[in-house]
Formats: C-alpha cells, structure tokens, sequence
C-alpha cells in the first residue's frame, strides 16, 4: 500500500529582526531576550507564503505538481476574498488545481495538512504576520514567517518523510481569542489554557503513538507549536520527553503561528539522520500529533535556503520602524499622492507577469518586461537572478516606508527591467550587486493589495552586504 | 516620406507669457486671459482675429472649452492638446501647421498648467487605471540615475560632477535674477547648492525645476503676412517631434548617458532649418533642464558639444549668458518655474524677447545682433521613454 507523508518542504524568514530588548523601553512593558522575526512593511501571510511554496517547489520530485493548493493564516490579507488564489498565481499552478483557504486560528494549518495528506499531491502553505498590542505578550514572543509542505503517497514521488501515525484531541475552550478587524489578541490567564494543553497533549499524543505502534523511547525528536509556551514546557515533563523535546526557534524567531507547525518541521528535516521518528505537536484549540520517519532521500534533497540559514541571515529594525509597519504607528506620509487603486481588469489581463513576473521573448532572443504583445514566446523570470547597472534613492516617491531605493537591473540570460529594491540598507546597495525577485505587497489602495515582484539582494549565509559580486 | 518641415512659411507675430509663480489668487481661468491678452495686444488683434486655437494643458482641464469659457469665443475651433511636458511646444507645431495648410489665416497656441492647486509637492501625473506593476519612481528620481552613469562612463570624478551640475543650476538661477517674469529671482552659489541634502540619489531641490502656474501663448499668421501685425517676426525655421517608444527601459545597451529621443529630434530639426553647426550658428538655445544633469546630457545629445565634454563647458561658462552659446537666459525651468502646458511656449517667449531685442540689457545674450537663429528643446517623461520636441526661429528669412 502507499504510504502517505511530505514530497518536499520549504520555510520562509523575513529578512529584519527585532531585538526584544527595544519594546520595554519604548512601550514601558514587554519585550524579552533574544529576536523576532519581522515582515518588512511590503510583506503579508501571502507574499512570505509564495516565497516558502518557492522553496519547496524547487525541491519537489519530477512530476509531483501540486493538484491543490492549502493555504492557512491568522493574518489573511482578505476576507471574502480567497487569498490562496494570489498565491497560486505567483507559483503559477495549473488552473485546475483549486486553491483553497483554511483561515483563522492556528489550527488551520493542521486541517490544511489533514486535508492535503487526504489527497495528492498537496500544496500546503502557511503564512503569518504575528502582531499584538505593543509591550504585550504576543508582540515579543510571536515571529513573521511562512512554511510550505507539498504533501502526498508515494505514488506521486519519493517521501522525504512519511506519516506513521496520527492523533487528534478536540475541545472548545477560551484561551485566546480576537474579533474580526482587530490586531491583537486577548488571552486568559495562562494557567487555564496550561491544564487544558497538558490533558489534551497527553491524550493525543498517547493516541498517535499508539496508532503508529511505537513507545516513547522510539521517538526521536518532538517539536511542540502552540502560542502557550509554558504549555508546551509542561506537557514536555508530563510526557517524560527530556532532550527529544526540541528546542524550537523562541529565542531567534518567535511562534510563528499557522506557519510555525511547518516551520519547526522544516527546521528539524534540514538536520534530521534518515530513519528518524520526528513527532510535530500542535497545541492550538485542541491538540494534534503527526508521528513522521524520514527516509534514505532526505539527504539528497533538502531545500535552499535552510531554516538556520535564514536565522542566521537578517538585519536590525528598530522598534519604531516596527510599529509602523504593522500600523500600530502612523507616521507622516510623503508630501505625494497616495497611489490609486489597481484595476481588477487590468490585473486580470496580466496576471502573468504580475503575479508570476514572466516576460516575453522576441524571436531574436530579446527578451521583454514586461512581456511585449509582439511576441510569440513567454519567458519565465521568477527565478533569474541579475546584477544592478545603476540605481538611485527616492526621498519624494510616496511609499509605505520612504524612502524608495530603486534600481536598474540586467538579468542572467537577457531582459532589463528598473525596479524596486527591498531588504535592502541604502549605504548597502551598490552597481554591480546582484539581486533576485521576490514577491511583495506594493501598497494597499482602496483595500486592493497591490502584489507584483520587487529585487532584493541575493545572500549567502550569513552575508549582509549588497555590493560587488 | 520624408520630415520636410515648413521652414519660413509661418511666423510669430505675438507673443504674451504671465509670470511663473505659485499664484494662489489666480486660476486658469485667469492665467489663460493674462497670457491670451498680451499676446493680442503684442499682435495688435483681438479674439475675433483668431479662427483657430490650440490650448495646450497636461492635467488643468479637458477639451477646447477650457478655453473658449474664459475667452468668450464664439463659434470658434480649439483643440486642447496634450504631451507630457512638451504640451505647450506641441499646442505652437499644430498651430503653425494648420496656417502653413492653408486652413487658417490666424491661429493662436496657448499653453496653461495649474499645478499648485493639487496640495502636493512636485508634479503628479493623472492616475490612469493600470495593473499596478508601472513604476511609481519620481521624474527626480529617474534623472538623477544619468549622473552616476554620466560620471562612469566618462571618468569624470563624481566631486566635480557635483559641481558641474551645480552650476548648472546656479547659471539658471542667475539669469533667472534678472527676469521679472520668472518664478525664483534669488542668485544662488554653486557652494550652497553642494551644501544641500539629497532628496533623489545626489540631486538636491536646487537641481530640481520650479514647479510653478502659469500660461503663454502666441499668434501665428503666414509668414508673407507677418508685417502686417509686426517689424520683427519670428520665422518658425523648424519644428520636430520624436515620440520615444520606451524601449530603453528594458534595453540593456541603454546606459542613461544620453536621451536618444532627442538626438534623433534636433537631427530633423537641424535638417530642416539647414543648420549644420548648432554651437555656432545659435544666438541662444532655450532647454528642458527639468534637472541638472537633464540640462548637462542635452547640450551633448542636441549637438552643441562633443560627448563627455559639456561638464567642461558647464565649468567654462560656454552656456553663460555672456558664453558662446547662451542656454536658458531666461533662468530655464530651474529659475523660471515649470507649469507644464504652458512651458514649451515660454521657451519660445524668451527666443520672441531675446532675437527681437526687447529682453532688458542685464540679461541681455552675448550673441545679440550677431547671431538669429534660437533653438528650443522641450521634452517629456524619462531617461528610456520620453517624448521630445525642437523648434529653432529665426528673425531673418532665407534668402
């Protein structure tokens, strides 16, 4: 029979870092030790889940393509309107796997799994922008992030890990809750949510491995994501897990929210031996166990960038730069017009240069961006990288988050486009440095995010700055 | 085919031009009087005498109503013309022409833009529904990137650079001084303009246009009958136009050195008035120096200097209105403010004031009674996409 687990993964960080030391200054109370991740002001649950689903997709077996697509978040940037659909344009899937959100609630991203192991093969992506009242809780300990699994049997590819048991434990509790519209969430005194997270863990977790035929002492590593760290702490010595209890990304990330299950997961499959048993804990409404053994392929095919990596990669923002993006702090705009909505129609007609960023070429190998309507040829541009020939910085142009750095950019194989820079520190940028795409949020007009594709300098481990090459 | 152009067969016979200026008490309605009324009174007619018009406005108005509101015409043709910032030139070629057709005895051009009514800094395009992926970059921004390349490819230390175009921008602001009419009238040194903080790459305010309302307009009759309405016509020796289809922006041999809109305009434009050396046959060029190193490329791609020289010649004072070719005596968009539709005309405002001898003595261009011939260069958009025009008038018709 086949066996049903994960194809390929792949994990996103963005690129800033919040030191937790800078709240408490500023906002009177909060903050902690260590970093979080932060989504720069271009960035939301979609843009970091595309460029997750990117990595993953690269290291996906031949002939695995995703027939549906998953994508779960508490920080959808639509109601009504399904966000997975932007995010199955950027990856530019066949229309006919449909895209579906699973929203709300960090167990989202359990049923998105517990739906795309069902069928296959699955894409499912998780995206977070984690936010709450400045100095609380929430704030300091959540993270900005994404995660992407392309989930199936055997069938469709060689498993780099396969399921071997899982478990589910459902209760209706308030530990947590927030309504519509606002950004932060309130939480009960956390010793309540601890005893129901204790039992519940318990109770699944006995299941699961019960269903997979195991002991405790088979298990090699368990990751716990759930927003109620002392919970998960707790549940650790209630179920004897000792050093198999993974340390997790707290002090360098943050809880990620419907993206962190995938996360920890993608961060455990870029170090783990194959034939290893990896139990993924989720606490989050409920508890779910997904018992996995890895496989002789792992080896050969883990994804780029690693989730250390992309922890260890990253640069400073400051707390007030923070706020602002996230809204919470309003600063004075440019002295410009605010930009005007995109059309629907026109968006409509390009969508694939405007979500997918491919160009044309011309017969004579000319390539064009945006793509010519002379042109027989399309030209997939996603995944090229280039080098800047020149570049300026804006300190008039309206953006979110002034000033502008813009540049001119030759592509490996042909094509120019000007463009903006992200991730990028003016002093940092230079001719010459080499760049590649990634998908962002340009503004928000009218309620319409504007998606299209920015550069941002490409970076080794570790690397922070721009110039030569 | 063929650019033949229509050298001497129409002239300007009037002129009129408001001052540039934020002028809060004035809409456009009543620049468009001001304007429209010197230049009838600059030709000795009245409305009545024109039988068609050419309004030229970027984003002040729609339709040949805006100007056929505040002038009362009756019954009379106006088309509002519209291209980028070479409106107004482009509102004086369609005049010119439909008089060399035949269809008109008298025909007016007027350009008008209100641009200080927006509540912003800068100019700002009409936003035209799109996909949402066009650049959203300032005009300031994009010009800045030519300095940088300009400097790379010549080897021209970017300190000296700096200065060159800095006095660029203080030569505009002198001779701007010294004229009544233009919106900034404050002498600024090279130093101070260095001093400045950058707002887009190097450039600094100081290298910017003056953004500013305003209208000009002129009356163009049949060059035969020009002495009817004045001694001094000025004959229309050339105009042309190039419409640049944008492909330097995705073509990776373009290097921001040079605007080849403009090159190929002041070909045509020199082919067509029989001019074979600019630097010496000009009395004086007026230029869209919307930013300094806009007004640095321009003298090499119209033909006045060989490549990679003007720098020098900016240090020289070549361009100075004591130098050998006097640009922008009349202290350019810089100095003189930049209400769009209505700067092409203004150009040509400076070329009537200066060939006709009426601009006053400390202004007054080196060239004076030597040289007849003015060369007027308005442009629009981007380095990579522009449009770009370029008239040269004479006082002295060909033998």
């Amino acid at each position: 029979m086949a066996s049903r687990g994960i194809l390929s993964y792949g994990a996103y960080l963005p690129y800033r870092r919040l030191d937790r030391s800078e709240i408490r200054p500023v906002a009177g109370t909060g903050g902690g030790r260590g970093q979080r991740t932060v989504a720069s002001y271009d960035e939301d649950a979609t843009t970091m889940a595309v460029a997750a689903a990117r990595t993953a997709l690269a290291a996906a077996p031949d002939g695995a393509a995703p027939r549906s697509l998953w994508f779960a978040t508490v920080s959808p940037p639509y109601l009504d309107k399904t966000n997975a659909t932007a995010v199955h344009a950027a990856l530019r899937l066949d229309p006919a796997a449909p895209a579906f959100d699973v929203n709300g609630a960090v167990r989202s991203a359990v049923g998105a799994l517990d739906a795309g192991l069902g069928g296959g093969p699955a894409l499912v992506v998780a995206g977070e922008v984690r936010t709450g009242r400045p100095g609380s809780p929430d704030e300091a300990a959540g993270g900005d992030g994404a995660s992407a699994l392309l989930v199936g049997s055997s069938e469709d590819g060689e498993l780099l890990a396969e399921v071997i048991g899982r478990a589910s434990a459902t209760d209706e509790f308030v530990d947590r809750w927030r309504t519509p519209g606002e950004i932060a969430s309130k939480l009960w005194e956390e010793r309540f949510g601890e005893g129901r997270y204790v039992e519940l863990g318990a109770q699944a977790w006995g299941d699961a491995l019960k269903a997979a035929g195991l002991v405790v002492d088979q298990v090699d590593r368990v990751l716990v994501a759930t927003s109620h760290a002392r919970a998960a702490a707790t549940l650790g010595t209630r179920l004897g897990l000792g050093d198999r209890l993974a340390p997790g990304l707290d002090a360098t990330v943050g809880f990620t929210g419907a993206a962190h299950p995938g996360l920890l997961l993608a961060d455990a499959l870029d170090a783990a031996r194959p034939g290893e048993v990896i139990a993924l804990v989720v606490l989050a409404d409920g508890a779910d166990v997904v018992l996995l053994r890895t496989t002789d392929a792992l080896a050969s095919r883990r994804p780029t960038p690693s989730v250390a990596d992309q922890v260890a990669a990253g640069a400073p923002v400051a707390y007030g730069t923070f706020l602002a993006w996230r809204g919470v702090l309003p600063v004075e705009p440019p002295r410009r017009p605010e930009p005007a909505r995109p059309s629907a129609a026109a968006a409509g007609r390009s969508r694939d240069w405007k979500f997918g960023f491919v160009g044309s070429e011309a017969a004579d190998g000319t390539v064009h961006l945006p793509p010519s309507p002379l042109d027989d040829r399309r030209r997939p541009m996603a995944d090229a990288t280039g080098t800047i020939v020149t570049y300026t910085v804006d300190r008039l142009a309206y953006s979110p988050s002034p000033p502008v750095v813009f540049a001119v950019v030759d592509f490996d194989g042909g094509g120019r486009l000007p463009v903006e820079l992200t991730d990028v520190d003016v002093e940092d940028v230079a001719i010459g440095g080499r760049v590649e795409m990634t998908f962002r949020r340009l503004f928000t007009a009218d309620g319409i995010h504007n998606y299209f594709w920015k550069a941002r300098p490409v970076r080794t481990a570790g690397a922070s700055t721009t110039g030569g090459s | 085919m063929g650019s033949h152009g229509i050298r001497d067969r129409v002239a300007i016979v009037g002129m009129g031009c408001t001052r540039f200026a934020e002028h809060w008490d004035k809409g456009v309605d009543e620049l468009l009087l001001d304007a429209t009324g010197e230049a009838f009174a600059s030709a000795g007619i009245t409305k009545d005498d024109v039988d068609a018009f050419w309004l030229g406005t970027a984003q002040s108005g729609m339709s040949g109503m805006v100007l056929a509101k505040p002038l009362q015409l009756e019954g009379k043709p106006v088309t509002r013309v519209e291209n980028m910032c070479a409106t107004g030139s482009e509102a004086l070629r369609q005049a010119a022409y439909a008089v060399a057709s035949g269809a008109y005895d008298v025909a007016m051009a007027v350009g008008v833009e209100k641009v200080k009514d927006s509540g912003y800094q800068g100019l700002n395009a009409f936003p035209i529904p799109t996909d949402g992926t066009n650049r959203t970059l300032t005009a300031a921004a994009m010009f800045s990137m030519v300095a940088p390349a300009y400097a790379k490819r010549y080897g021209v230390d970017r300190d000296e650079l700096r200065r060159a175009l800095a006095r660029i921008a203080a030569k505009n602001h002198a001779n701007g001084a010294r004229n009544p009419r233009a919106q900034f009238r404050r002498e600024v040194s090279v130093e101070q303009i260095c001093a400045m903080p950058a707002v887009a790459g190097e450039l600094s305010v100081f290298d910017c246009a003056g953004v500013a309302d305003g209208a000009a307009a002129a009356v163009v009759v049949r060059a035969e009958d020009a002495h009817r309405y004045t001694d001094r016509p000025l004959y229309v020796k050339a105009l042309s136009f190039v419409a640049g289809n944008g492909s330097g922006l995705t073509d990776p041999g373009y290097d921001y050195t040079t605007f080849p809109e403009i090159e190929a305009s002041a070909r045509d434009a020199y082919a067509q008035a029989g001019v074979t050396d600019p630097r010496a046959e000009l009395a004086m060029a007026e230029v869209h120096d919307c930013f300094t190193p806009t007004e640095l490329v321009l003298m090499e791609d119209l033909g006045f200097v060989e490549r990679g020289t003007a720098w020098k010649h900016v240090l020289d004072g070549t361009f100075d209105l004591d130098g050998e070719l006097p640009v922008n005596p009349d202290g350019g968009l810089k100095s003189f403010g930049h209400p769009v539709g209505a700067s092409g005309l203004r150009m040509m405002f400076e070329a009537w004031l200066q060939l006709r001898g009426e601009a006053p003595e400390e202004r007054r261009i080196s060239t004076y009674g030597q040289r007849h011939l003015a060369l007027t260069h308005n442009l629009g958009g981007y380095p990579g996409e522009m449009v770009s025009f370029v008239s040269i008038l004479g006082t002295e018709p060909s033998a």
